[in-house]
């Protein structure tokens, strides 16, 4: 190992300048007076004004919030069902293809996710005359499957953190077995689920691939605004927008990343 | 003419009897009774056919190594496994079928197992709760069940922010709140330090007496066993070897597996070639030497059979001593000094290695035993066990 911390200091600083200049500059570009992207003419909130009296903007907006907080809730519970099969039916015959396929999404391409959930959905449509055409709910669907796998797998390793005698415990003192998941199992898995739902709620939020192959005509998400905006000329307006994307996301995992700590240091302990 | 002396006062072959405890006496019934119990996994016999009674207030002790089966009886008695035959009765009442939460039976885990969410009064109130116990009713007996075992500053307190001896007393305070008939124990003092395992030892088995409920323990250090029980049933590969008084199995253990289970020992395989009603002489030919002892054993002559002396019952010595029952001369390979005592690694010209422990009486002896020094062990006839299996 080098031991200078003259070479230390200065290789952590080139990564971070590398990872994070172009979102500084970004930041710093949202407060500028100027129409010209990449001229400086003082510092200003025009744009900020100006993005909230973008109807398609603050539209777009809502529609994401709504997808996110509602995938992300039935992801949680997806998940979580997912995960607590995973860990606690100990080897039942296909065990290793399902944690094999929830982990999928994790790692398939997001352009195959969008198109063979497109695929379905027509597929589905065509069949049953259920979705009806693609609109909000079709991204929730899709947003969900792959919000799921994330939380399964961190439910899953909670569960596998927990001492399974906790169960046995509270059996033992006369708890029925239906009631151990709400008296024992939740309030322990509790802050996993919490982070899964803040983790879901960004991944959603910034979905950009997936929600272009199944969302509708007039239920674009906000990264696909940005996105069409952004090829017709990168306004000062789509900076701000884009800065109050950027405050929001670090938000959401810096929240999860906390839950995951105070979970972490309290586990040992227990 | 000692020899002489001792035969007309043969030392019995059995342990002394105490006829007051009620497992000598015929008119006490078993508290808890096993019945046949057997439990398999497959092919694996995990407990293999055993019958076990325990006595009210009794603190009974399930020693063996892991895989002896003796955390599976434990479990079986808390309802968490179901005996593939075979029946438990506890106050006379048949709890095969009772289902773990329902029975009057509560169990301290190995790990304490206290709920980290709650606090330290909650995790104690869990069980008063689910019974449907009416809230001051709960509040009171918490508040003096947490007084008894000294944790009423604590109450507040999440589990994570106890010691491992608060931790303890908090997880027995949990099991006991329901005055459950009988309480189990999962090695309840193998998480704490060697200091603070003898402290608790001595807590436990007061508040065991004062109580009065029927503990029982499961444990592999013998040593635990030792002090907490009222009787040990040694365990091994599924079934009960041997159930005793700590001091029956220590001083007259009934097999080999007992003897070098519970404690040191040095073990002579022999031959009987003398056979008395109240003596016996043995040839070891490893020790080359023909052992008397001074009780009788029944058993077919010839049979082979082992000599048992513990390391702390042999007397070590520079000079031959004069009138020996047994005696024996080897080489001291090794000292280790212990403090309280010296222990002494002895070479048998066959090369058996003998363990002889002995007690520094003295501060200083100028007659210390070194390494190297050729010495005699010699050792009383009564202070010898023959071992036929």
């Amino acid at each position: 190992m080098m031991r200078n911390p003259g070479y230390m200091k200065a290789s952590a600083w080139l990564g971070f300048i590398f990872l994070y200049a172009p979102i500084v500059s970004l930041i710093v570009y949202s407060f500028n007076e100027s129409k010209l992207v990449t001229v400086w003419g003082g510092f200003s909130f025009k744009w900020y004004a100006e993005l909230l009296q973008n109807d398609q903007i603050i539209d777009a907006a809502m529609v994401s919030l709504r997808v996110a907080v509602i995938s992300a809730t039935l992801a949680v519970v997806l998940g979580t069902l997912a995960g607590f099969c995973l860990s606690r039916f100990g080897r039942f015959r296909g065990r290793l293809a399902l944690s094999g396929m929830i982990t999928a999404p994790l790692v398939m391409p997001e352009v195959i996710t969008g198109l063979s959930l497109l695929l379905l959905f027509v597929a589905l449509e065509g069949m049953f005359g259920w979705p009806a055409g693609r609109g909000t709910t079709t991204v929730i669907i899709a947003h969900t499957t792959f919000c799921m796998a994330y939380v399964a797998v961190i439910v899953q390793s909670r569960l596998a953190s927990l001492d399974e005698s906790l169960e046995e415990a509270a059996m033992d003192l006369g708890a029925h077995p239906s009631s151990l998941f709400f008296l024992v199992t939740l309030p322990l898995i509790a802050p996993a689920l919490i982070s899964g739902w803040l983790l879901s709620f960004t991944l959603s939020l910034d979905d950009l691939v997936i929600a272009s192959f199944v969302s509708g005509p007039g239920n674009s998400t906000l990264p696909m605004v940005i996105f069409s905006k952004v090829r017709l000329g990168v306004t000062p307006e789509i900076n701000a927008l884009a800065t109050l994307m950027i405050l929001v996301v670090a938000l959401g995992v810096l929240a999860a990343a906390w839950q995951m700590r105070r979970q972490a240091r309290r586990a040992p302990a227990a | 003419m000692q020899l002489s002396e001792q035969i007309q006062n043969p030392v019995p072959a059995q342990a002394p009897v105490d006829v007051k405890a009620p497992w000598h006496r015929s008119d006490t019934e078993p508290f808890v009774r096993i019945e046949n119990v057997s439990k398999h996994f497959g092919d694996f016999v995990a407990v293999d056919n055993i019958s076990l009674d325990i006595y009210q207030s009794e603190l009974f002790c399930l020693l063996g190594g892991s895989g002896s089966g003796k955390s599976t009886l434990l479990r079986m008695l808390a309802g968490f496994e179901t005996p593939t035959s075979g029946r438990i009765l506890i106050d006379g009442v048949d709890i095969s079928s009772i289902p773990a939460w329902k029975r009057p039976v509560n169990m301290m885990f190995q790990s304490y197992a206290l709920f980290p969410h709650l606090s330290v009064a909650d995790n104690v109130a869990f069980g008063l709760k689910r019974d449907g116990v009416p809230r001051g009713e709960v509040k009171q007996r918490v508040a003096e069940m947490l007084e008894m075992v000294q944790l009423g500053h604590l109450g507040r307190r999440k589990p994570h922010q106890l010691s491992g001896g608060q931790r303890q007393r908090a997880a027995l305070a949990r099991a006991l709140i329901k005055r459950p008939k009988l309480l189990l124990l999962d090695e309840p003092l193998g998480a704490l330090d060697k200091k603070l395992r003898e402290e608790t030892q001595f807590e436990l088995i007061n508040i065991q007496e004062n109580l009065g409920v029927t503990f029982m323990v499961v444990t592999h250090d013998q040593e635990e066993a030792m002090t907490l029980s009222t009787r040990i049933g040694v365990m091994n590969h599924g079934e009960i070897v041997q159930v005793g008084e700590p001091h029956d199995l220590y001083e007259y253990p009934q097999n080999r597996f007992v003897a070098e289970f519970v404690g040191s020992v040095n073990l002579f395989e022999g031959q009987v070639i003398e056979d008395e009603t109240d003596f016996v002489r043995i040839h070891s030919p490893e020790a080359e030497a023909v052992f008397f002892i001074n009780h009788g054993i029944s058993c077919a002559p010839g049979q082979k059979v082992w000599a048992a002396v513990r390391p702390e019952k042999i007397r070590i010595s520079r000079e031959q001593p004069q009138d020996a029952d047994n005696c024996i001369e080897g080489t001291i390979d090794e000292v280790a000094y212990m403090g309280s005592l010296s222990v002494f690694r002895v070479l048998l010209p066959c090369g058996k290695q003998i363990r002889v422990t002995k007690p520094n009486m003295a501060r200083r002896f100028d007659e210390r035993l070194n390494y190297r020094d050729r010495v005699f062990l010699s050792w009383t006839g009564d202070s010898c066990v023959v071992l036929t299996s």
